[in-house]
């Protein structure tokens, strides 16, 4: 791969300067002329019958154009993987964020007033908010029309033969972890403005990672309402954080889409701090009963999990997450046995959506925190076990996963390396490391039945192009990754490329940004485009310089001749041809790259990704017994990431992820009381400062897939998926205790100590 | 009730009619329409609202607007040049990646303004502790120390 000018290079961000200026427009700053402001009415209790709800002192407010409660959503509508959330709750509330009114005023500060004048009765209901007791036989119902609280889900994966493996074990850990409620807090909360024209075609400006599948709900909702046939245009305004909270559907921007009905004006919703806490959806807490085994020589021999995971009183796709979670449970590390079951349960509490990592991280932490059990009672070193059993190109997993490029062992001999592991591992004198690794998808995967994206190029006669690509920017950087791959292909600057990826109306078709898949699939999508678009050019030049396309580079923006140097056209000359000759052409290629990867079957095998992303990460943490403070004296990320195309951008990648898990590890969970929010705020949540960003290296393992552009691989979640276990197992390390739930507090490492201690006598 | 007060927004006078009860932030985004000072959480927990008022780095959000009176206002609308020219933080930002989805720059910026305004040369903690009040999810933080150190380096 020698020879590239663009692609390995470290481009600043395209969008960059526009945000460090402070002029891009995100839905906060987006004003549309007429624009009403919407707000709305949540739940004072996680689970009671609605008596009444008495909106007239509320109408009657000058300035409230409109208020909407339950009866106002037509036709029973309904929204979320399981249609069961109807975006204003009527009859019943289910918990403490339903939606039950919603007001559009002229000012955002009427519209708070409308709602303190909104007269809600309520008959208080005992609730349930633990999916144990929700499972029980004989338990309360959720929703009532429902059989159980347990998710009609097939959550169930079995490979080989468990129990006789067990059998065969020379040694067994077994175990039970837990993980809490995390929230993404985005800079920028989530908002939207609903607009409707006169012929009632909608235009919804958002902050949506999933533009396409946006689209297609709201038009699913139009038509629910009983406006057929109509158009519905989505505009991403400037996205002020993803990490999986936009990958779905929301009762705010339905709720927007009403009242912007009932309205006949622009109305918007924005979220406040407190409801941004409160009325996203978290990353899913679990319970994980885990057992791994391996023979005398540390080959691991089977695993087996059992999950239950708090689904909350509604379902998104967050309550598909078990079936990422298969990912590292079948596959991290060649385990020939393999049995996994996840239930799913309703309760009154915050229902769970996608957060980085899509259930990786949860499973990430009990199977390598049991891992280093194992290895403690097979007497063999954490590192030597990993070592063992890494994953290797060439093999078929156990989900019939075909692992092609692979720098498992790359990755795990740099953690080795630079952490002096040999040096300082095994002291339990108070400091200690620790290491986990991670599998996740690096090529796609194939949730929907397309996994594709779509990208058209134009160029016009200054030689500018035009890249309209159906991903999606979430500050990852796509815009630029895109752009780096079409200067490389063409042989013009990154800066004279336009990158257009926020408007249904003008981008191709994409599945969204998630599963890590934007800079494989948008990536490949692109270069496809763009090879097309050189192909057109080139004919064109070779026809002008009256040589054959073969005999013909491109570069710096000039075409010539490779025998004869002076035989040159400049590109934009070229396009000015293309459009001031008889018969004239236009200079347009589209390209619509959707990945060989597979759906699952019914057993949930299939080659859901057509590579994978690799890593280990490594911590070498201090550990205070007085106080039982953790502090982090190193830590490195290695991750296998195929090519990195713009390395200053992929550390960004890395750096991020594990900040973010580092406060999965250590501190960050919300804390929910009988239903209610005890902490929606920055005060209480402890999410990373920059007093928390400990001694930090990135290390980029290139391992050169052939299927990925330019040979890159996925990055956007590996880099928070193994920093939990990691943390903990060098906790374990250093003071000899092991934490299991997390977040690992002070509070549950004293506590462990001083267990510790009494058992020791 | 309506008052007027009169104070220098980015090297201009301004007289404006305010509303006693609206903090700065309101009057900038609202009134002025300057929407590069970010609301993140509206109650001095995130830092995005960061303005620079009389060299200090302030939380626009809480910074009652009738307290505007007579002072020097910086926002970050008032950092490039009257050539378009980004100012060297704004530059290093941008150049050493320290933006992802961007939501928190604006404030870090003026953060680390007002530290770079004050200390020509400060050290590593003095920069962490220029922008402990600013979130940032995207980063890990790593780039944004990276970027204020580059400017500090080079003087």
């Amino acid at each position: 791969m020698d020879g590239l000018k663009f692609v390995g290079q470290r481009v600043p961000k395209k969008d960059a300067p526009l945000k460090a200026t402070g002029d891009a427009v995100y839905i906060q700053d987006l004003k549309v002329p007429g624009m009403l402001h919407g707000k709305i009415l949540y739940s004072k209790y996680p689970h009671a019958k609605i008596v009444k709800i008495d909106t007239a002192r509320a109408q009657a407010l000058p300035g409230v154009k409109a208020v909407l409660t339950g009866a106002d959503v037509p036709n029973n509508f309904k929204f979320g993987f399981l249609k069961d959330n109807p975006p204003l709750k009527s009859g019943k509330v289910l918990s403490t964020r339903d939606e039950i009114a919603a007001v559009a005023a002229i000012s955002q500060e009427i519209a708070e007033e409308a709602l303190d004048l909104i007269e809600v009765e309520y008959e208080e209901l005992p609730g349930i908010f633990d999916p144990l007791t929700a499972m029980k036989e004989g338990s309360a119902l959720i929703h009532e029309e429902l059989k159980s609280n347990i998710l009609k889900l097939p959550w169930k994966f079995v490979h080989g033969d468990v129990e006789a493996a067990k059998r065969e074990s020379a040694f067994i850990a077994e175990d039970t972890f837990s993980t809490q409620w995390v929230t993404h807090c985005c800079l920028g909360t989530s908002g939207c403005v609903a607009t409707f024209d006169a012929s009632n075609n909608l235009t919804v400006y958002s902050n949506t990672q999933i533009p396409s599948l946006a689209q297609n709900d709201f038009l699913e909702a139009l038509k629910t309402f009983g406006l057929k046939k109509k158009r519905v245009r989505v505009i991403q305004a400037v996205i002020g954080g993803g990490f999986g909270s936009k990958l779905d559907t929301y009762a705010y921007e339905y709720i927007a889409i009403l009242l912007a009905l009932k309205t006949r004006k622009p109305v918007k919703i924005v979220f406040s701090r407190e409801e941004e806490f409160l009325a996203t959806s978290p990353r899913q807490c679990t319970i994980t009963k885990i057992s791994q085994g391996c023979d005398k020589d540390g080959r691991l021999t089977f695993r087996e999990m059992e999950m239950v995971l708090d689904n909350g009183a509604y379902t998104s796709w967050g309550a598909t997450t078990p079936s990422v979670m298969m990912v590292p449970i079948s596959s991290l590390y060649k385990v020939p046995n393999i049995k996994y079951t996840a239930k799913c349960v309703y309760t009154n509490n915050t229902y769970c959506q996608a957060f980085r990592g899509y259930g990786n991280p949860q499973a990430t932490f009990a199977i390598e925190s049991c891992l280093d059990q194992l290895a403690e009672k097979a007497g063999i070193d954490p590192h030597e076990i990993r070592r063992i059993n890494a994953n290797e190109s060439g093999e078929l997993t156990p989900q019939n996963f075909k692992i092609t490029s692979c720098g498992m062992k790359d990755c795990i001999e740099e953690v080795v390396k630079r952490l002096d592991w040999k040096g300082k591992r095994g002291k339990v004198d108070g400091r200690g490391v620790g290491m986990a690794s991670l599998i996740h998808v690096g090529g796609a995967a194939r949730v929907y039945k397309s996994d594709g994206c779509g990208t058209i190029i134009k160029v016009d006669d200054n030689g500018k192009v035009d890249v309209i690509t159906g991903s999606s920017e979430i500050g990852q950087g796509s815009d630029t990754i895109i752009a780096q791959i079409v200067a490389e292909v063409l042989g013009v600057g990154v800066d004279d490329i336009n990158i257009i990826n926020n408007d249904t109306d003008v981008c191709p078709w994409d599945v969204g940004a998630h599963a890590s898949r934007t800079t494989f699939v948008a990536g490949n999508s692109a270069l496809g485009a763009a090879e097309k678009i050189r192909d057109q050019i080139m004919e064109i030049a070779a026809k002008s310089l009256g040589e054959s396309v073969e005999a013909l580079e491109m570069k710096d923006g000039i075409i010539f001749s490779k025998n004869d140097k002076e035989k040159n056209i400049p590109f934009g000359k070229v396009l000015r041809k293309a459009h001031y000759s008889l018969g004239g052409r236009m200079l347009v290629a589209e390209n619509f790259y959707d990945p060989p990867n597979e759906n699952f079957d019914q057993t949930f095998r299939g080659n859901l990704s057509v590579t994978y992303a690799y890593g280990a990460h490594g911590v070498e943490v201090e550990v205070d017994k007085e106080t039982g403070q953790v502090k982090i004296l190193n830590y490195i990320a290695a991750h296998d990431v195929g090519k990195a195309i713009n390395p200053m951008l992929l550390e960004g990648q890395i750096y991020g992820g594990g900040l973010q898990g580092i406060g999965y590890a250590l501190g960050e969970r919300m804390i929910y009381d009988k239903g209610y929010l005890k902490n929606g705020n920055f005060l209480d949540y402890k999410m990373p400062t920059v007093r928390d960003v400990p001694p930090v290296q990135a290390v980029i393992v290139e391992s050169d897939e052939h299927a990925g552009p330019f040979g890159a691989k996925g990055i956007g979640e590996p880099g928070l998926v193994p920093t939990a276990p990691a943390i903990a197992n060098a906790i374990y390390d250093a003071v000899g205790v092991r934490i299991k739930d997390l977040p690992i507090t002070p509070e549950k490492i004293l506590k462990a100590l001083k267990e510790k201690a009494k058992q020791n006598g | 009730m309506k008052k007027e007060i009169t104070f220098t927004l980015n090297n201009e006078k301004v007289i404006v009619e305010v509303d006693p009860k609206w903090t700065l932030l309101y009057l900038l985004r609202e009134v002025f329409e300057m929407t590069g000072t970010k609301e993140g959480c509206g109650y001095g927990e995130c830092g995005a609202c960061t303005v620079i008022i009389d060299g200090q780095a302030v939380n626009s959000c809480l910074y009652p607007v009738m307290e505007a009176e007579g002072r020097q206002i910086v926002t970050i609308e008032g950092l490039m040049t009257k050539d378009g020219d980004l100012d060297p933080l704004q530059k290093a930002f941008v150049d050493e990646g320290a933006v992802q989805c961007g939501f928190c720059i604006p404030g870090m910026i003026m953060s680390s303004k007002a530290l770079l305004d004050e200390k020509e040369k400060p050290t590593e903690d003095e920069i962490k502790e220029s922008i402990e009040g600013n979130l940032c999810r995207c980063t890990g933080y790593v780039k944004i120390i990276d970027a204020i150190k580059t400017v500090a380096d080079r003087r």
